[in-house]
């Protein structure tokens, strides 16, 4: 092999993740890719398009919304889903929401079991999905570094950390017994940075809330909280006009944002490299408790 | 993420009109970076976790958030910051592959981060597998032990081309060039004995940073490269591949009528549109028309690229098959030996049937033979009766319909395979590929000699078909433009057809061979097919079921 067709590390990862894309969508009887609005998310779509281009993707998106996802996500999924001509299904607990489920009232650890982790698994196990593709990387979180490629689920939809299947070379096991399934992570080895850098080469579209501009926040301490809900109420003089964005997505009540001036992709990127953060930090939900993304994540949830 | 100095572009301190182009800058830098993969194996004593979690801080991969959650009393636990689980902390070991992401100028980096603790072999195979580089730790005060051995041997068994030995804890040995150098050679030795490529040794103290990320002081007599430079500058394994093309296919794609394209991962060698091809297992020979791509079409892939292939002609190739250089095909076997690391609760033994993948390929698998049972701590091969969780054993293997397949040395991904127990469809075991016994329809596959005379006159391209055909089902082939003589009928009577071209436009003749005198019968048809049913019908084609057969015809 000579220097001219070395491949970089983008290169590498994409060739990577468009082969696990493929061979789920080969070995399994119905695959469902989770689709969260997100930038990873965004980046697994874009993905998927190449992986079986010239045709179309072979299986449908999921979403799941917890009923409190930020309004500019939801404008962005149904403009983009509409334009790409790929089938969305949105399922969300409405039992739950009904009674009123939100993270003020029930704190964010049951919150996100009812309206994540339960919804997701409802949605699953209702369309009868055998494999979901999740955006999650293993560079997000400690227990997420040891997370499979094929991670296999139990018929209660649960995880085990001791119990993984090794998972050798590109050579991905995709048997499963009646009621069990997979989750599937195509982009395990990519890393926050790949995701933008990948997404400022390929112009992929973003939901505008990842780019800084005035935003009408919430000031608590060196927390931005956005103001979306009823139930997120503010102390006087907390609530303020601020130049920030998100890092990462999730629901507005329990995602902060960051005070920063990056308001294209490439400062953005300029802005990652000299963060001295990890993206997870602003997620109210993930300090819980101590290895609370891994009890979670045994639950059933990504 | 905290980065190298000389890469931070702090935005205060740059001029406005300069800051695009430093962002412009720093991405032409970032996109240039490839991608390292290196494993590392260590036990809870030897300070891995210490020194990966020191070559993360010291090349400021950190974030302040996770070293603020593993200081305590001012002193940061370079351990903790790569250990992960719930479990592991509980029982203070690493139970898995965990896998760490970080990036210098130069590179990026994955570390599969394996336990050296015996009852995890698999963790260590499974980390092993993918890698560039393994990194072996060696406590300086306790020189090579048995998992010493146990970690080469198996990044020797996995085929990682360069085995880094970390001599650690040189501060425990006040940094002695004698102790160094006593190790160095003893690893030399072991690497030679287990055909290691290529193993370099590097002293170094992870809980200080000696020769980590920085060369030390500490070793004026060291002169080599620390630890992240060697890492930055050693080559990507894919690049010692050799092997021909490889395209395992994994999907057929056809979204209308006009367009059949075949899906794939290119697993070795290179592809060009207008490249002869044959699609196996059938032999089908075709050229590449396109390869296609969300970007558009390619002038030409590689490995690992994963890409759509359109071939010129209308060959039925599905998934689980595999398209192929023409010159240097993959060998088409049943019957195998193989290296197994075994991963179940339930030992393997002879006689015991189970799934195995290979590529994009699913087939039932047979335990033919145990040859042996690999110590890994002593390096011996020993007879056993099975293998237990965590042995390594040589196997003979039959599967139900054939690989096409590689030994693993010369292609990892068309030399590996995982065995899938078909009871609770867990990875039972993870194979590679030393020898091939039988090979179909390949090297030696002349049961029976093809004999004949063909005159075909001016029709090149009839020449060119029956010539390939004739190679694949197995006969001895001479294409020439030497009239018809004795001596080419001689050669012919020897088990080959003789396929003789001219630059007249007579008609096809065939000329039989096993019976004395015959003279050219003219053949009513001119396509190969049928004229390969002629000869079939003489009774001249391998039939394959012929085992007394010498292969001469005579």
């Amino acid at each position: 092999m000579t220097a001219q067709n070395r491949l970089n590390h983008i290169q590498l990862l994409e060739a990577e993740s468009i082969h696990i894309l493929r061979e789920v969508a080969s070995e399994f009887q119905k695959p469902v890719m989770l689709y969260s609005i997100g930038k990873d998310s965004s980046v697994m779509l874009r993905l998927a398009q190449k992986a079986f281009h010239p045709g179309p993707i072979p299986f449908p998106l999921l979403h799941v919304d917890t009923g409190y996802k930020f309004h500019e996500m939801l404008e962005f999924r149904d403009r983009l889903t509409s334009e790409l001509g790929v089938k969305l299904i949105v399922w969300r607990n409405e039992e739950a929401l009904a009674q009123g489920a939100n993270p003020v009232k029930l704190g964010t650890q049951r919150c996100c079991g009812l309206l994540k982790t339960q919804a997701l698994l409802d949605g699953l196990r209702a369309h009868g999905f055998d494999a979901a593709f999740g955006g999650a990387r293993r560079d997000e979180e400690k227990s997420r570094a040891k997370e499979r490629i094929y991670s296999f689920r139990d018929s209660a939809g649960q995880w085990d950390p001791k119990n993984q299947r090794p998972e050798l070379w590109n050579l991905f096991n995709s048997r499963i017994g009646p009621g069990e399934s997979i989750r599937v992570f195509p982009l395990s080895n990519w890393t926050e940075l790949d995701i933008w850098h990948y997404i400022h080469l390929e112009n992929i579209p973003i939901v505008p809330l990842y780019l800084a501009k005035e935003r009408r926040m919430l000031v608590r301490g060196d927390s931005l909280i956005p103001v979306e809900q009823s139930f997120v109420q503010g102390l006087p003089g907390e609530e303020q006009w601020v130049k920030c964005r998100l890092r990462s997505l999730g629901c507005s009540p329990c995602t902060g944002a960051i005070r920063s001036d990056a308001d294209t992709v490439p400062k953005i990127i300029e802005e990652l490299m000299g963060m001295r953060n990890s993206e997870r930090a602003n997620r109210v939900i993930d300090h819980d408790q101590d290895g609370s993304m891994e009890l979670k994540k045994r639950e059933g949830y990504f | 993420m905290i980065f190298a100095e000389e890469q931070t572009v702090n935005g205060a301190d740059v001029a406005k009109d300069t800051a695009h182009a430093s962002i412009e800058a720093l991405l032409e830098a970032e996109r240039a970076k490839d991608l390292l993969r290196f494993s590392t194996a260590g036990s809870v004593d030897d300070g891995k976790s210490t020194l990966i979690g020191r070559l993360l801080y010291d090349s400021r991969n950190v974030y302040e958030d996770h070293v603020r959650a593993v200081t305590r009393d001012a002193a940061i636990d370079f351990a903790q910051l790569t250990d992960g689980l719930r479990a592991e902390r509980e029982q203070g070991i690493t139970i898995d592959v965990a896998y760490r992401y970080f990036s210098t100028a130069k590179r990026k980096f994955i570390i599969a981060d394996t336990p050296g603790h015996e009852q995890y072999t698999r963790n260590m195979a499974t980390g092993a597998s993918t890698a560039d580089v393994a990194i072996v730790l060696v406590d300086a005060r306790k020189g090579i032990l048995d998992q010493t051995r146990r970690h080469a041997c198996i990044a020797s068994l996995l085929g990682i081309p360069i085995v880094i030995a970390a001599i650690n804890k040189m501060d425990l040995v006040e940094f002695s060039e004698e102790v160094f150098e006593r190790h160095r050679q003893a690893l030399l030795e072991l690497a030679h004995r287990l055909e290691i490529p290529e193993l370099i040794a590097v002293p170094v103290s992870a809980l200080d940073g000696d020769n980590i990320v920085h060369r030390s002081e500490r070793t004026p007599w060291y002169s080599g490269p620390s630890l992240l430079e060697l890492l930055e500058t050693v080559p990507l394994a894919i690049e010692r591949s050799s092997a021909g093309l490889r395209f395992p296919v994994q999907r057929v794609v056809r979204p209308h009528q006009d367009f059949r394209g075949f899906a794939g991962q290119i697993a070795a060698g290179t592809v060009r549109p207008g490249d002869e091809v044959v699609a196996l297992p059938s032999g089908r020979r075709t050229r590449v028309r396109s390869i296609t791509t969300w970007e558009g079409e390619l002038e030409l892939a590689h490995a690992p690229q994963s890409v759509v292939l359109t071939l010129e002609d209308e060959v039925d190739v599905s998934r689980g098959e595999m398209i192929a250089s023409v010159t240097d095909a993959p060998h088409r076997t049943r019957h195998f030996e193989a290296t197994v690391v075994w991963m179940h609760g339930t030992p393997l033994q002879p006689g015991m049937t189970y799934m195995l993948k290979h590529t994009s390929q699913t087939v039932r698998a047979r335990v033919v033979e145990i040859r042996s049972r690999i110590h890994v701590d002593h390096l011996e091969h020993r007879p056993a009766e099975q293998l237990g969780l965590n042995d390594i054993g040589q196997l003979v293997i039959e599967t139900s319909l054939p690989l096409l397949a590689d030994v693993y040395r010369e292609s990892r991904a068309t030399g590996s395979f995982i065995l899938i127990d078909p009871t609770d469809n867990t990875t039972a075991g993870a194979g590679m590929i030393r020898s091939i016994a039988d090979t179909e329809e390949g090297a030696t596959p002349i049961n029976r000699a093809t004999r004949g005379l063909i005159a075909v006159g001016n029709r090149q391209e009839l020449a060119a078909e029956l010539e390939k055909s004739l190679l694949q089902a197995g006969a001895l082939v001479l294409r020439t433009r030497v009239p018809v003589s004795a001596s080419l009928v001689t050669i012919a009577r020897i088990g080959a057809v003789v396929l003789v071209e001219s630059d007249a436009s007579d008609p096809v003749t065939l000329t039989r061979v096993d019976v004395a005198n015959a003279q050219p019968r003219e053949l009513a048809f001119d396509h190969p097919d049928e004229i390969l049913n002629e000869l079939q019908s003489l009774g001249a084609l391998p039939t394959g079921d012929d085992e007394n057969d010498n292969g001469l015809g005579i």
